[in-house]
C-alpha cells in the first residue's frame, strides 16, 4: 500500500483510535497493505488557505461518483480538511495522498515538521497552538484533530518534536450502528 | 418541513450575493452561529442555515465540504469578489443581512415556530 511505510515503529509517539468493531478490518488493511484502485497526491504548502482544500473537495467529488451516501462524504470532506489545514497552519507544508478502494478510503498526511510536542494534549477539544493568521481565518478552535476523530471510523496520529507529523484516517462507505453524529 | 429561504431572506432583509445559485430547493430547518471553523465542521447539518461574521474563502470551502446550503454573513459582512465567485462555483448560497447574529436567529427561530403552528 502506497505510503504505508508511514506508519513507523514504536519509538515514535504514536495515537491510534478505532471505532468498535473496525479493529479487524483495520488490522487486515495494515498486515495485508492492498493496493487501492485510485491513488492521488497533492502537496499543502505552509499557510496557503486559499489552495488548501483541493484533495479535500477532489475526493467527496470522486467518491460522490462512486455513488457514497451524503453522509459518509460528509464525514470524509470534513475529516480531510480539518487534517488538510492542520498541515498549512501547523507545519511547514506537506503532502496528502488518497487511496480509494471499492468499500473504503485511507487519506495519509505527512508534513515536514515541526511536530507534536505531546499528542495526548493535541487530541484534547479546545488544545490548540494556532497562530495570529490561523485564527484570522477562523480556525484555532482546538476542535480539528476531535473532529477527525469523530468522523472517522479509524485515525492513527504519530509525531515528535522536530519530526514530521503524520496522519492517517480510514473510513468505510458503508456505516455501522454507531451514530457519527 | 423548514423555511423556503426565499422567507427568511425576506425576513432578515437579506442580500443575496451569489445570483447564479439555485434558491428554490433550499429549505431551512435549523440553524447554526458559529465563527470558529471547526466548531461549523464539527456541528452544521446540511439542512441548517450558517450564520456567520466570518468572511473568508475557507467558510465558503467549509459549507461546500459540510454539506451546508447557505451561509448568512451578518452585520453587512460583504466579502470579497472572489470569495462569492467561490461561492457561486460551489453552488453555496452567500447571503448578507445587516442584522446581527441574535437577531438574524430570532427571525429565522420565529419562521421556524410559526410553522408549527
Ligand atoms: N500537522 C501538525 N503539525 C504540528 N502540530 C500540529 C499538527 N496538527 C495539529 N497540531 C497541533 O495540535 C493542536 C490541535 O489541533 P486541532 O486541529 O485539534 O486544533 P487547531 O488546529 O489548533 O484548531 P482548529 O482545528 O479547531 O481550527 C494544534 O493547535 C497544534 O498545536
Ligand atoms: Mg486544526
Amino acid at each position: 500500500m502506497k505510503g504505508s511505510e508511514a506508519v513507523k515503529s514504536k519509538s515514535i509517539p504514536e495515537y491510534w483510535a478505532i471505532k468498535p468493531g473496525f479493529e479487524e478490518e483495520i488490522k487486515k488493511i495494515i498486515n495485508e497493505r492492498p493496493e487501492p484502485e485510485i491513488s492521488l497526491d497533492y502537496e499543502i504548502a505552509e499557510n496557503d488557505y486559499v489552495k488548501t482544500g483541493k484533495a479535500s473537495s477532489d475526493v467527496k467529488f470522486f467518491l460522490k461518483k462512486l455513488g457514497v451516501n451524503p453522509e459518509v462524504l460528509r464525514r470524509v470532506a470534513v475529516a480531510s480538511y480539518e487534517a488538510e489545514i492542520n498541515v498549512t497552519a501547523h507545519s511547514k507544508g506537506g503532502k496528502v495522498t488518497a487511496n480509494i478502494y471499492s468499500d473504503y478510503i485511507i487519506m495519509m498526511f505527512e508534513d515536514y515538521g515541526p511536530g507534536i510536542a505531546d499528542i495526548e494534549q493535541a487530541m484534547q477539544p479546545g488544545f490548540s497552538t494556532a497562530n495570529e493568521l490561523a485564527r484570522e481565518m477562523g480556525f484555532g478552535a482546538g476542535l480539528g484533530l476531535p473532529n477527525i476523530k469523530k468522523n472517522c471510523d479509524g485515525m492513527y496520529l504519530s509525531s515528535e518534536p522536530g519530526g514530521s507529523t503524520t496522519l492517517i484516517f480510514f473510513i468505510y462507505y458503508e456505516e455501522k450502528s454507531y451514530a457519527a453524529k | 418541513m423548514g423555511v423556503k429561504i426565499k422567507d427568511l431572506i425576506a425576513a432578515i432583509d437579506g442580500k443575496v450575493l451569489t445570483q447564479s445559485v439555485e434558491t428554490e430547493s433550499i429549505v431551512i430547518e435549523d440553524g447554526y452561529v458559529s465563527d470558529l471553523l471547526s466548531d461549523v465542521m464539527g456541528n452544521a447539518r446540511d439542512n441548517q442555515a450558517w450564520i456567520t461574521i466570518m468572511k473568508h474563502m475557507n467558510s465558503v470551502a467549509v459549507a461546500s465540504l459540510a454539506g451546508i446550503p447557505c451561509i448568512v454573513f451578518a452585520k453587512g459582512v460583504q466579502p470579497e469578489k472572489e470569495v462569492i465567485q467561490k461561492g457561486e462555483e460551489e453552488k453555496v448560497l452567500l447571503v448578507t443581512s445587516e442584522l446581527s447574529s441574535f437577531e438574524i436567529c430570532g427571525k429565522l427561530y420565529c419562521l421556524l415556530n410559526d410553522l408549527k403552528k
